[in-house]
């Protein structure tokens, strides 16, 4: 059925919310295809219409449960969602077991809710490089509500702050050292603190400490909601829903204009490529550059400089 | 050089009906992943709708189903409804335990292959492999 679209008539398709339309787009994307370029570029125009909501947090302190019951209020207040959740790849294989549908299973058969897992692709537990993209396809096809799961582990999850309207930071007592886990990059980007597993002995002494990590910060501190819920019943998911649609609706975005946001997403994936790549690469012109640093003969900032001089790292 | 890698396959497993053993399929998604692949992994007893709905939006190239009882005399319900829903280009494997006069209905019914127990890790490997690229290709038509 597929193939005998024009490519015109897959956009076209995209924008009129078919699913299988958006699904091959997102494969386009995330395999780099030509296709999606193209695609992309189409789609600029029609952006800006969904809200994205980021959610992160400590593994296990139970992100898909809670996600599934937001969708359900979401879908209460007739609206169609979008997931985006992002597992981490192996760093061996680069495959992935992509497990975040199992709490999503009720809603399996709604046609209002589009679900789809992203591997991480060797991007510390944050975003994939390509879930922008995804969000702004989901967006173009008429979800008016996307969110976007990453694993709170490692850096990665700071660049939602880009991605997303609202951000949710969820934690959970009882996972050690819950609060700390709590590293000072993911509370800075929080724009709602959720405590879930409220139904658990400590859940307020966990919301307190979180309190007092914000009140430490009165500096720079923007207002951040508290609040509990306990997703295996769904209690504190309505109010929940109710704190993000009032920050939505006040204008509470640092997604920032497309401009602004391009350029910041730039700037990180370019930063991440060349790290990785320095990581690896055998090259007569680096050792020495890394030589002169070890021997005192140069500081880290011209070393750098020097190597953004001699690199010319990729082809095509 | 910065090369781009190559792009994973990506695989649905799953189980069909009311057998809730889901160790076989957790034990062949694990090594699906060690061999580069994406795995969405589902939840046991998800109905035909669902995994049309799932297949579809995780744009996978191979469903995998386990059944240990006798929940395989559903998958040709949903070779059908992948079929009718334009996801044609999707392989259907079956495995676990399928009485030989099953395997050949389902073969039959659209089912790309049948993996008995026994069969080794590299055999699934490879066939859910060129069954993933032969699926791409097909839709991709490329
Ligand atoms: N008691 C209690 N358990 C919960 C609650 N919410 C989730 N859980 C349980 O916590 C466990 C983890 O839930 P998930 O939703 O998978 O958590 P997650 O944060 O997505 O986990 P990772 O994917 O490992 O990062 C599951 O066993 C849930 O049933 C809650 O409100 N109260």
């Amino acid at each position: 059925m597929s193939q005998a679209l024009s490519r015109t008539e897959r956009i076209a398709a995209l924008m009129n919310g078919d699913p299988a339309a958006l699904a091959r787009a997102i494969s386009d994307v995330e395999r780099q295809r030509p296709a999606a370029r193209s695609t992309l570029e189409a789609i600029q125009p029609h952006l800006g219409r969904a809200r994205v909501i980021g959610v992160t947090g400590v593994p296990g302190a139970g992100k898909s449960t809670l996600i599934s019951r937001y969708v359900t209020e979401l879908r209460r207040a007739g609206r169609r969602v979008g997931v985006v959740a992002v597992d981490p790849s192996s760093p061996i294989s680069g495959g992935a077991v992509l497990g975040d549908r199992i709490r999503m299973a009720e809603h399996a058969t709604d046609p209002g809710v589009f679900v789809r897992s992203l591997a991480s692709r060797g991007h510390a537990g944050g975003l994939s490089p390509t879930a922008t993209h995804v969000v702004d396809l989901m967006d173009a096809a008429g979800w008016d509500r996307i969110i976007v799961e990453t694993v709170g582990a490692g850096q990665g999850e700071v660049d939602i702050a880009d991605a997303a309207d609202v951000r949710i930071v969820v934690s959970a007592p009882g996972l050690g050292d819950d609060v700390q886990a709590l590293k000072a990059g993911i509370l800075e980007i929080a724009d709602v603190l959720v405590v879930n597993k409220a139904d658990l002995a400590g859940a307020d002494q966990t919301a307190a400490q979180l309190a007092s990590m914000l009140a430490l910060r009165a500096e720079h501190a923007r207002d951040v909601s508290i609040c509990k819920t306990t997703a295996t019943t769904g209690q504190g998911v309505a109010e929940l829903a109710v704190i993000v649609e009032t920050r939505l609706a006040a204008g509470d975005s640092r997604r920032g204009c497309a401009a602004q946001r391009a350029r910041r997403m730039v700037a990180t994936a370019a930063g991440n490529l060349l790290t990785r790549e320095l990581r690896e690469l055998e090259a007569p012109w680096l050792q020495e550059i890394c030589e002169r640093l070890q021997r005192g003969q140069s500081d880290l900032e011209s070393a750098a400089r020097a190597v953004l001089r001699s690199a010319k790292l990729v082809d095509e | 050089m910065i090369s781009r890698r190559a792009e994973p396959v990506r695989v649905l497993v799953t189980k069909l009906g009311l057998d809730g053993h889901d160790r076989g399929s957790r034990v062949v998604a694990a090594f699906l992943r060690d061999a580069g692949m994406e795995v969405i992994y589902t939840s046991p007893w998800q109905d035909v709708t669902a995994v049309v709905q799932l297949a579809l939006q995780e744009d996978v190239d191979v469903v995998g189903v386990s059944s240990l009882a006798t929940d395989h005399l559903l998958v040709p319900k949903l070779t059908e409804a992948l079929a009718q829903a334009g996801l044609g280009h999707i392989r259907v494997v079956v495995g676990g335990i399928v009485p030989d006069e099953d395997e050949s209905m389902l073969k039959r019914s659209g089912v790309s292959h049948v993996f008995h127990p026994g069969s080794t890790r590299e055999e699934i490997v490879a066939e859910v492999d060129a069954l993933a690229r032969a699926a791409r290709r097909e839709r991709d038509g490329d």
